[in-house]
């Protein structure tokens, strides 16, 4: 099913836009030459974040990291090799994507953990980017229930995605 | 500010750790190795990135994001009922919603803050409801076809890149209902 959804949509956007006589194919190419901007910056940010993940589970620490916090995750079914990945996802979008980069490499990307961090970071947002930018655009300091609000809606967000793995790809 | 502390953060922890179980020639052997990888990814990233990227302008251009605000727009009255009797507040949020579902994550920025402005403008210094509401859809992100992630995905291998998408659907509905659903919660404990 989801095998028809990109090539499906690539055809349907062609010929719509070419129902409509529009010279789609430059749209496609000014597009892809503003990705290839979004690589320029995201390079050295995986330089130094990659350094990092890396450092951090050379040392061991990813591993005493989940090995602390496996009782807990083995409780709501969230697999513990993960727990490094939750921490970061709501503080850093780049750092998050090094980290579950890292995962999938490391675990497979077919792996029940791999699948899992794929579905983590699809799923969720930078939080606390997005709290900042939106309250900061509307100038607004009292904040009342949004962080709350927010930081259980990514909760939610890890435990359905370790259980929709679990159940989808058994 | 943010960055500096998380680096910090983790290579501070990282030789901590590695001195105390004497695997210090592994960590200063992963320094360099990391540093490769993220060149490594991002350029095997580069190509679905750019390609998506095309896409991506190819919705907006097309006014996709305009057609399906159209569709969206009475449910979206009920969860923002400001937007009713503004209409330039329902243009900005329905852009945001949308932008954010089609993946067009830098296209739902802009629109997303005007919509912050303007809820703001009803209720001074103190956040309302309906920006809280905002915020959350913001941060639990619904997404139709989650790009980097399938990007990443396959640049690590994957041959079938999209198969999580059912799992990121029901994935992102939950979390956006939940968090819906706490921040009307908690909007009633605290008044």
């Amino acid at each position: 099913m989801t095998d028809y959804l990109i090539p499906l949509l690539l055809l349907g956007l062609s010929v719509f836009a070419l129902g409509r006589r529009e010279n789609y194919y430059d749209w496609l190419l000014s597009g892809g030459a503003e990705g290839l901007g979004l690589v320029k910056t995201i390079l050295p940010t995986l330089v130094l974040l990659l350094t990092a993940v890396d450092m951090f589970r050379a040392s061991g620490a990813s591993e005493l990291l989940s090995r602390a916090l496996a009782p807990a995750f083995s409780r709501l079914g969230i697999p513990p090799e993960c727990a490094m990945l939750v921490l970061v996802r709501p503080i850093s979008g780049s750092a998050a994507l090094a980290v579950g980069g890292e995962l999938m490499a490391h675990y497979g990307v077919n792996s029940r953990i791999g699948r899992t961090a794929a579905v983590m970071l699809g799923s969720t947002e930078t939080t606390f980017y997005t709290l900042s930018v939106y309250f900061g655009a509307a100038g607004i300091h009292k904040t009342r229930y949004a962080l709350p609000a927010a930081l259980f809606a990514d909760f939610v967000g890890f435990f359905t995605a370790s259980r929709a793995v679990g159940f989808l790809f058994p | 500010m943010v960055m500096s502390w998380v680096w910090a953060v983790l290579v501070g922890i990282s030789v901590i750790c590695a001195a105390v179980t004497g695997n210090i020639r592994g960590l200063s052997g992963a320094v360099m190795q990391g540093a490769q990888r993220g060149v490594t990814l991002s350029i095997s990233l580069a190509g679905s990135l750019c390609l998506w990227a095309g896409i991506g302008k190819v919705m907006e251009k097309l006014g996709l994001t305009a057609g399906l605000a159209r569709l969206l727009r009475p449910g979206m009255v009920r969860l923002f009922p400001a937007a009713a009797e503004d209409s330039a507040l329902a243009a900005s949020l329905s852009a945001n919603i949308c932008a954010n579902f089609l993946g067009l994550g830098n296209a739902a920025t802009p629109p997303g803050m005007e919509a912050a402005r303007r809820l703001a403008a009803r209720s001074p210094q103190i956040a309302s409801d309906e920006l809280c509401r905002l915020v959350v859809l913001n941060t639990a992100s619904i997404q139709l076809i989650p790009a980097n992630v399938a990007a990443l995905r396959s640049s690590l291998g994957c041959s079938t890149p999209f198969d999580i998408l059912p799992a990121v659907w029901i994935t992102s509905l939950c979390s956006a209902g939940l968090g819906l659903a706490a921040a009307w919660w908690l909007g009633r404990m605290g008044r």
